[in-house]
C-alpha cells in the first residue's frame, strides 16, 4: 500500500505540492488528471524518492521513503516507473534494456534475466524486436519497451507519468492497451494521464490535481462523470 | 650552395633500431592515455561535484595541464620532483608528464561529453534500482564515450607526438631518443629525422584509421 501523507514540495521558491494526501491500496488503479504544472508528475517522482519532499511523508508498504535510513535502491525495486520521455538506453538493444536491471540490481543469471525479459517483451508485443536498438523503434514501441523494462523487475507498484503525452496520436492506443492489460492483471498503478476517457475506463479512483493539491477525488463516475468542483468542471470542459 | 649529399644507406641500416624505438614510443603513448582517461573522468566528475575542495583541486590540475607547455610539465615530473627528493627515471617522468597533460585536456572533453548525455538517462537507471555508480558506469559512461570518441583519438595522436619530448629528460630508447643517438654518431641528421618523421606519421595514421574502424564496430546504435 502506498500512503501519501500531507506532502509538500518546492523547487526554489515555487511550491509545487501544497499538502497532498492519497492512499493507494494493493490492486487499485488510481488515475491522476489535471492541468500542466499542477504537481501530478512531481508527486510520482516523490513516491520513489527521485525527488525529495520538504514536509509530510510517504509510506510504501510501511517503509518511509524519505527517512534517512531507507535503502532507496532496494525500495525502487518494487516501484516501477515509466516516464513521458521513455528514456530507452540507446546503447543497448531492446533485450539488453530489459535484462539489465534484473541482472545488475537483482543479481539474476543471464538465462533467467533473458527468459523474464523475453516474456515481458512478448507481453507488450515486442517479441520481434529483441536484437534491435531503440533508435529503430517508433515512439510507441519504445514506450512499450520502457514498460516491459519496468515490469521485468517484477514490481508491486507501477507509476505512469503521462506515458502517452509525447506520442503521435496513432501510437497512443497501443500503449494504452498495454496499460489495460496490466490493470486487468491486478497491478497496482498510479497513472498520471491526459487521456480522460482512458482514465474513466480503467481507474478505480480518479484524482483531480489543481494548484498543488488534490482538488477532487472519487470514482470515475463521480469525478469525470459528475464533477462537483467548478475547477474540475472547467478542466474537463477544456480537455474533452 | 646546396652541397649536402644524402646517405640513405646508413640510415636504412638503422631501421630495426628505430622500429624498436617506435614501439617504446607507442607504449608510452598508450599508457599515458589509459592513465589520462581514468584521471580525466575523475577530474570531470570532480569539477562537477558539490565539494569546493574537489572542484578546486580539479581546476588547478586542468588549468595547469592546459595552459602551460607540456615540456615544462615533463620537466617538473623529472627535475621538479627530483629536487623534492622523489627520483623517478626518465621513462616514468615522461609518462607522468604526458598523462598529466592528457588528463587535463580529456577532463574538459569528458565534461562536455557528460553534458551530452541527458540527465534523464541516469534518472531512469536509478528508478530501476541501480546505485549511482552503477548508473554512471553502465548507462552514462558508454554514451559519453561515444560522444568523446573522436576527440579522444586526437588526444592519442597528440600523446604520441608529445613522447618526442622525452629527450629533454634523457630518454634514449624511444623513437626520438634512438634517432638522436644515431644522429650524434653519424651526423646524418636529415636522413634520420626524415625517417623518424615517417614513423611518427605512420603511427598517427594507424591510430586514426583503427579508431575509425573501432568506432564503427562499437557504436552501431
Amino acid at each position: 500500500m502506498i500512503e501519501i501523507q500531507d506532502i509538500h514540495k518546492s523547487f526554489g521558491s515555487l511550491e509545487v505540492l501544497k499538502g497532498v494526501s492519497l492512499n493507494v491500496e494493493k490492486g487499485e488503479v488510481v488515475s491522476v488528471i489535471g492541468g500542466s504544472g499542477s504537481g501530478k508528475s512531481t508527486m510520482l517522482m516523490c513516491i520513489n524518492g527521485l525527488e525529495k519532499i520538504q514536509r509530510g511523508r510517504i509510506l510504501v508498504d510501511g517503509t518511509d521513503v524519505h527517512a534517512r535510513n531507507t535503502d532507496l535502491n532496494k525500495l525502487r525495486r518494487k516501484i516501477g516507473i515509466v516516464f513521458q520521455q521513455w528514456n530507452a538506453f540507446p546503447h543497448l538493444t531492446v533485450l539488453e534494456n530489459v535484462m539489465l536491471a534484473p541482472r545488475k540490481v537483482l543479481g539474476r543469471s543471464r538465462q533467467d534475466a533473458e527468459a523474464v525479459a523475453v516474456q515481458r517483451l512478448t507481453d507488450v508485443g515486442l517479441a520481434e524486436k529483441l536484437k534491435v536498438y531503440p533508435s529503430k523503434l517508433s515512439g510507441g514501441q519504445q514506450q512499450r519497451m520502457a514498460i516491459a523494462r519496468a515490469l521485468a523487475m517484477e514490481p508491486d507498484y507501477m507509476l505512469f507519468d503521462e506515458v502517452t503525452s509525447a506520442l503521435d496520436p496513432q501510437l497512443v492506443g497501443e500503449v494504452l492497451d498495454t496499460l489495460r492489460m496490466l490493470s486487468s492483471k491486478g497491478m497496482t498503478m498510479i497513472v498520471v494521464t491526459h487521456e480522460i476517457a482512458f482514465a474513466r475506463e480503467v481507474s478505480d479512483r480518479v484524482a483531480f490535481f489543481h494548484q498543488g493539491r488534490i482538488h477532487e477525488i472519487g470514482s470515475p463516475e463521480h469525478v469525470i462523470g459528475n464533477p462537483q468542483q467548478p475547477e474540475t468542471i472547467a478542466f474537463l470542459k477544456s480537455v474533452l | 650552395m646546396f652541397s649536402y649529399t644524402f646517405h640513405w644507406r646508413a640510415a636504412f641500416q638503422a631501421l630495426p633500431q628505430m622500429l624498436a624505438g617506435a614501439v617504446v614510443t607507442l607504449e608510452i603513448a598508450v599508457l599515458s592515455m589509459i592513465i589520462g582517461i581514468v584521471c580525466g573522468i575523475f577530474l570531470a566528475l570532480a569539477s562537477g561535484s558539490h565539494s569546493k575542495i574537489l572542484r578546486g583541486a580539479a581546476a588547478v590540475w586542468i588549468e595547469t595541464a592546459r595552459n602551460t607547455p607540456a615540456l615544462l610539465q615533463i620537466y617538473m615530473a623529472y627535475f621538479g620532483l627530483g629536487s623534492l627528493g622523489i627520483h623517478i627515471n626518465s621513462f616514468a617522468a615522461l609518462l607522468a608528464g604526458i598523462a598529466f597533460n592528457n588528463a587535463g585536456y580529456l577532463a574538459e572533453t569528458f565534461r562536455g561529453g557528460l553534458r551530452g548525455v541527458p540527465e534523464t538517462q541516469a534518472r531512469a537507471a536509478r528508478s530501476l534500482g541501480m546505485t549511482a555508480p552503477q548508473a554512471f558506469r553502465i548507462i552514462v559512461l558508454p554514451q559519453m564515450m561515444r560522444i568523446v570518441f573522436y576527440p579522444l583519438t586526437n588526444q592519442m595522436v597528440w600523446a604520441v607526438l608529445m613522447t618526442s619530448l622525452g629527450v629533454i629528460v634523457g630518454l634514449d630508447n624511444d623513437l626520438t631518443g634512438v634517432t638522436q643517438n644515431l644522429n650524434v654518431l653519424t651526423f646524418r641528421t636529415f636522413e634520420f629525422f626524415t625517417i623518424a618523421a615517417g614513423f611518427y606519421y605512420v603511427i598517427a595514421k594507424i591510430i586514426t584509421l583503427s579508431a575509425r574502424a573501432l568506432g564503427w564496430r562499437l557504436f552501431r546504435y
